[in-house]
């Protein structure tokens, strides 16, 4: 008997091949389009409620973009060849888009969209500030001291036309990453046409509440007021976006259990047993059911203010979870079972290896530290509340 | 050396029949022939196993570990046995591999057998498919390979494999698995668990080869491969695989 397995398992599955660190990479990027989905509704969509998060969702995209490739690096057995996939793509592999599609979504998407949206700051920044600040200023203008109205226009055209080419970007950053699962036939649990679109409506929710968390977090530590109708927009699209995911999801259930083909018994051993708690439990009661029934109610019922908040910080940090529950039960749980359909495994998560808990605990912790340096950096603030800032 | 007069005469006389049948000397002798004697487009490689010549005695894997370095813990081959009892799922054991055999059965009456298994060297591959940056590829003589000086070791390649024959090598951190013992077949020598198995459970094959016994094989007998609905043109074909294996 081989300590942590069940039944039987082909002598090389025993071992887990993809980490902790793996599920890590699609929760992020999920954080990165549902974020940037959200600003797009300000910007292409007019919802003119959600303006006060509009900077805030750009740097929390920026912040989370930033660090998604840095699990797949610790990940890779060979960091050091990783840029052959530029290089040297195969084009019959669906990873090898990763970078290109990366590589287009930080530079032709965001750090674009960002600079044109902060350009008229940066260069006011650039003149008032003094010392390293005034430096870095004067290289974020990139040389543009232009801020007449006129060029405001073009700035503001351009950006938008940056925000409609990006709210497909933000589809194909998390759909792919969807698709890189959902397409590996090997695997029952991940191989499903619906993988994409429950990735990317599952991106979209967890962004939102991103969003929705930071920015009342973000108002509290500044104590400034919340804009309730602002919250209030955003809670309600959270509701409408997560009834979207959890049918998708429900639905692939469904089509799974009636359809019940060779892998099901085997799989719906798996989630009875060693999925039990991250599927059943968390991911669906604790981090879908009670949000949306927590929204549900704020839709219907009118609440205080100081009650809808505390509300919309529950569901939003539930929700969280029960996304990060999600991509925990796609990634590890494909691996969990036989693909024999005889056994199962047990992933045990070391610490302090490179794969391990502690790397993964940074990695978590650094897209926030990189968001408070960009929110120093380029404040999402309107002017007049920013004011002493400097 | 002591030969006596009966070895000398044994040995001349398989020199003689073969030399009379056109035989080169690096066949007779065994020395391998020079490198460019080898020409890949004139081979499509695979393999045939008998279930029913295996008798589980390991000796495959242990040759394929010592020929390979194969890592301990690791397999590029192994053996399975099947237990099946009408109308339950199998019951299906490999201990370590079967490195060291197994051990006696704990229940009769059961159907048994052993499968043994390997890279089946498919050419519609999906590991070569999923490889971010080409490093695993199907050769022009139809061996799935990976290149150890490319691989980044995703690990994608492993996750695609419907058959568990990819591993992380611990030493390198890239990928490996069953070559067909690469080096020894375009060598003109057969695989190490082909030459090392005692029954003749299984047999290297080149598809290419019109004088190759493989076509005469699947002429006469029924033979599978492996998960067919996987679609990968696996090139191991199972000499009467019972439907319960997986």
């Amino acid at each position: 008997m081989i300590p942590g397995v069940d039944g039987f398992m082909y002598p090389n599955e025993v071992e887990l091949q993809w980490s902790l660190l793996i599920v890590l990479y699609p929760y992020i990027t999920g954080l990165v389009a549902g974020a940037f989905i959200l600003a797009s509704l300000e910007r292409v969509f007019k919802v003119e409620a959600v303006k006060p998060t509009y900077r805030l969702a750009l740097l929390t995209a920026l912040a989370f973009l930033l660090v998604a490739p840095l699990p797949l690096q610790l990940h890779l057995g060979h960091p050091e060849r990783s840029f052959e996939m530029y290089l040297t793509p195969h084009t019959s592999s669906a990873m090898a888009m990763f970078g290109f599609v990366y590589l287009w979504y930080l530079t032709v998407v965001l750090l674009l969209e960002i600079w044109l949206e902060y350009r008229a700051d940066i260069v006011r920044l650039a003149q008032t500030s003094s010392g390293i600040r005034r430096i870095v200023y004067k290289l974020l203008t990139l040389g543009s001291q232009n801020v007449s109205p006129a060029s405001r226009l073009i700035d503001d055209k351009v950006g938008w036309a940056v925000t409609v080419i990006g709210i497909p970007s933000a589809f194909l950053l998390h759909g792919y990453v969807g698709f890189i699962f959902g397409s590996v036939k090997a695997n029952p649990w991940w191989s499903s046409p619906l993988m994409p679109i429950v990735f990317l409506f599952s991106a979209m929710v967890s962004g939102i509440a991103a969003v929705l968390v930071l920015y009342m977090a973000a108002m509290k530590v500044k104590k400034m007021a919340i804009d309730m109708r602002c919250v209030d927009t955003i809670a309600k699209y959270l509701f409408y976006t997560f009834i979207i995911d959890f049918t998708l999801e429900m639905l692939d259930l469904v089509h799974r259990t009636y359809e019940a083909d060779e892998s099901f018994r085997s799989l719906d051993f798996m989630v009875h047993t060693r999925l039990w708690f991250s599927q059943v439990i968390l991911q669906i009661f604790v981090g879908t059911l009670t949000p949306l029934a927590i929204l549900a109610a704020t839709q219907v019922w009118k609440f205080r203010d100081a009650v809808r908040r505390g509300l919309y910080v529950g569901a939003g940090l539930l929700t969280l979870v029960g996304i990060f529950a999600m991509r925990w039960n796609v990634v590890i749980g494909g691996q969990l079972f036989s693909k024999s359909f005889l056994g199962y495994t047990t992933y045990k998560i070391d610490f302090v290896t490179r794969e391990g808990l502690l790397p993964a605990i940074f990695l978590m912790l650094l897209p926030f530290v990189i968001f408070v340096v960009l929110v120093k950096l380029l404040p999402p603030w309107p002017e007049r509340e920013t004011a002493g800032v400097d | 050396m002591d030969i006596s007069r009966r070895d000398l005469f044994q040995v001349g006389g398989k020199l003689l029949v073969l030399a009379s049948v056109g035989a080169t000397l690096e066949q007779i002798t065994g020395a391998a022939p020079p490198s460019d004697a080898y020409k890949m487009a004139d081979h499509w490689w695979g393999m045939l196993i008998d279930i029913d010549k295996c008798i589980g005695c390991g000796n495959c894997v242990r040759a394929c570990s010592k020929e390979n370095n194969v890592p301990e813990g690791y397999f590029r081959t192994w053996v399975e046995r099947y237990q099946v009892e009408e109308g339950k799922q199998p019951r299906v054991d490999s201990p370590n591999g079967a490195m060291d055999g197994f051990p006696p059965n704990t229940r009769t009456g059961l159907k048994a057998f052993f499968v043994p298994k390997l890279c089946n060297q498919c050419a519609d591959s999906p590991c070569v498919q999923v490889c971010p940056v080409g490093a695993t590829f199907v050769s022009p003589d139809g061996v799935v390979l990976v290149d150890k000086s490319y691989c980044l070791g995703c690990r994608y390649c492993v996750q695609a494999c419907p058959y568990g024959c990819r591993y992380l090598h611990p030493e390198t951190n890239t990928v490996d698995k069953c070559t067909l013992c690469y080096h020894r077949i375009t060598q003109g020598l057969t695989t190490a668990c082909c030459e090392s198995c005692p029954t003749g459970a299984r047999q290297l094959v080149d598809f290419k080869n019109p004088r190759d016994p493989v076509h005469e094989f699947l002429r006469h007998n029924k033979v599978q491969v492996l998960k067919p609905y996987m679609a990968t043109e696996a090139k191991v074909y199972y000499k009467n695989l019972d439907g319960s294996v997986r």
